[in-house]
């Protein structure tokens, strides 16, 4: 078990395409306890993607049961995720281990349908919606080399004057 | 050695202000900060950080193009300053209502004093010239959250203007 090193942007490393994983391994369940280990260092953290500790592989974490009121699945393990639908879209403040001293507004989807592989390979979906499917959409993003920065819709607010057209 | 120093400008909003004063500031090895700048009332405002190794006397005469062009107004200051330094809000409130004097004292009075520390206020007079309609928007951090808000804003509400309180719950991933 070990808390490993958080790569900060604008590390290039942070914006590439992580690989599938084809071999599940003990090797693959001790980097998945790492990454647990690592979230949980960071107060605050409701997820963690394997690229964000140097490792290029499609996992990630999640666990947003720390936050009182919202709906959740627990401590999730997702191994080669895929969004397989999505419905709603709502904006939320988004923050990240890998950007650190900055926090803005990004637009996700309310609820996604998701598959996965469990850390022994086994197919696995979940429905998750709210401030869950935030985090794993956030995680997902890692993967494909993208972070919240990519997708500021707004830093603070997100009330805007109506433009006024002339007749 | 390097000082921080806040400038202050405004001017009649026109294209060119920001572009005239940073590749001045650059050229003599200015390195901005962070930095507030809006259009208000028709006005261009520019709150700018600026870690220069000059003084504040050859500064001025460094933006003096600038100013001169464009007309502005400067002022700038010698600051205690660090970047990174940024506490995070947890609450937003959005305020609106018929505009009249006031609002802003009331609403900011009432938070203070339960606590509110002020991040980051924006405010618009919008409507129409008969009817015109004062909004504003803060953020900022309250130790408690938001409910500890909620009776200081109940007595603003009824001196007719609307306040929605929101918490800000960031995601960290």
């Amino acid at each position: 078990m070990a808390v490993l090193t958080i790569l900060h942007y604008p590390d290039a490393r942070l914006k590439g395409v992580s690989v599938p994983v084809e071999v599940f391994d003990a090797g693959l369940q001790t980097l998945v306890a790492d990454l647990l280990d690592t979230m949980n260092a960071a107060p605050g953290c409701v997820g963690l993607a394997a690229p964000q500790v140097n490792y290029f592989q499609r996992i990630v974490i999640v666990d947003v049961s720390p936050r009182k009121g919202s709906t959740h699945h627990g401590r999730l393990i997702l191994i080669n995720p895929e969004i397989l639908e999505t419905t709603g879209s709502s904006v939320g403040r988004e923050g990240c281990l890998s950007v650190p001293d900055y926090t803005g507004n990004v637009q996700r989807a309310e609820r996604i349908r998701l598959r996965a592989r469990d850390v022994h390979g086994a197919t696995v979906e979940y429905d998750c919606e709210g401030y869950e499917a935030r985090a794993v959409q956030h995680e997902l993003d890692h993967l494909d080399g993208l972070l919240f920065l990519d997708r500021l819709v707004s830093r603070k607010y997100d009330l805007f004057l109506r433009k006024v057209y002339k007749k | 050695m390097k000082h921080w120093y806040m400038l202050t400008l405004v001017g009649a909003d026109q294209p060119g202000i920001v572009a005239a004063l940073t590749e001045a500031l650059y050229r003599d090895g200015g390195n901005l900060g962070e930095a507030s700048m809006v259009r208000l009332g028709g006005n261009f405002t520019i709150m700018l950080m600026l870690e220069s190794p000059a003084g504040s006397a050859t500064l001025r005469a460094l933006v003096e193009g600038a100013i001169e062009q464009f007309d502005l107004r400067v002022h700038i200051d010698e600051i205690q300053a660090q970047l990174h330094q940024h506490p995070q809000p947890n609450v937003q409130v959005v305020v609106h209502g018929a505009d009249r004097a006031g609002i802003v004292a009331e609403v900011t009075g009432a938070l203070a004093r339960a606590g509110l520390n002020i991040l980051d206020l924006e405010s618009e007079v919008g409507g129409t010239q008969a009817h015109p309609l004062y909004i504003m928007l803060l953020q900022g951090h309250v130790a408690g959250g938001a409910a500890v808000l909620e009776p200081a804003l109940a007595v603003v509400r009824k001196r007719g203007v609307e306040v929605q309180l929101t918490a800000i719950d960031t995601l960290i991933g």
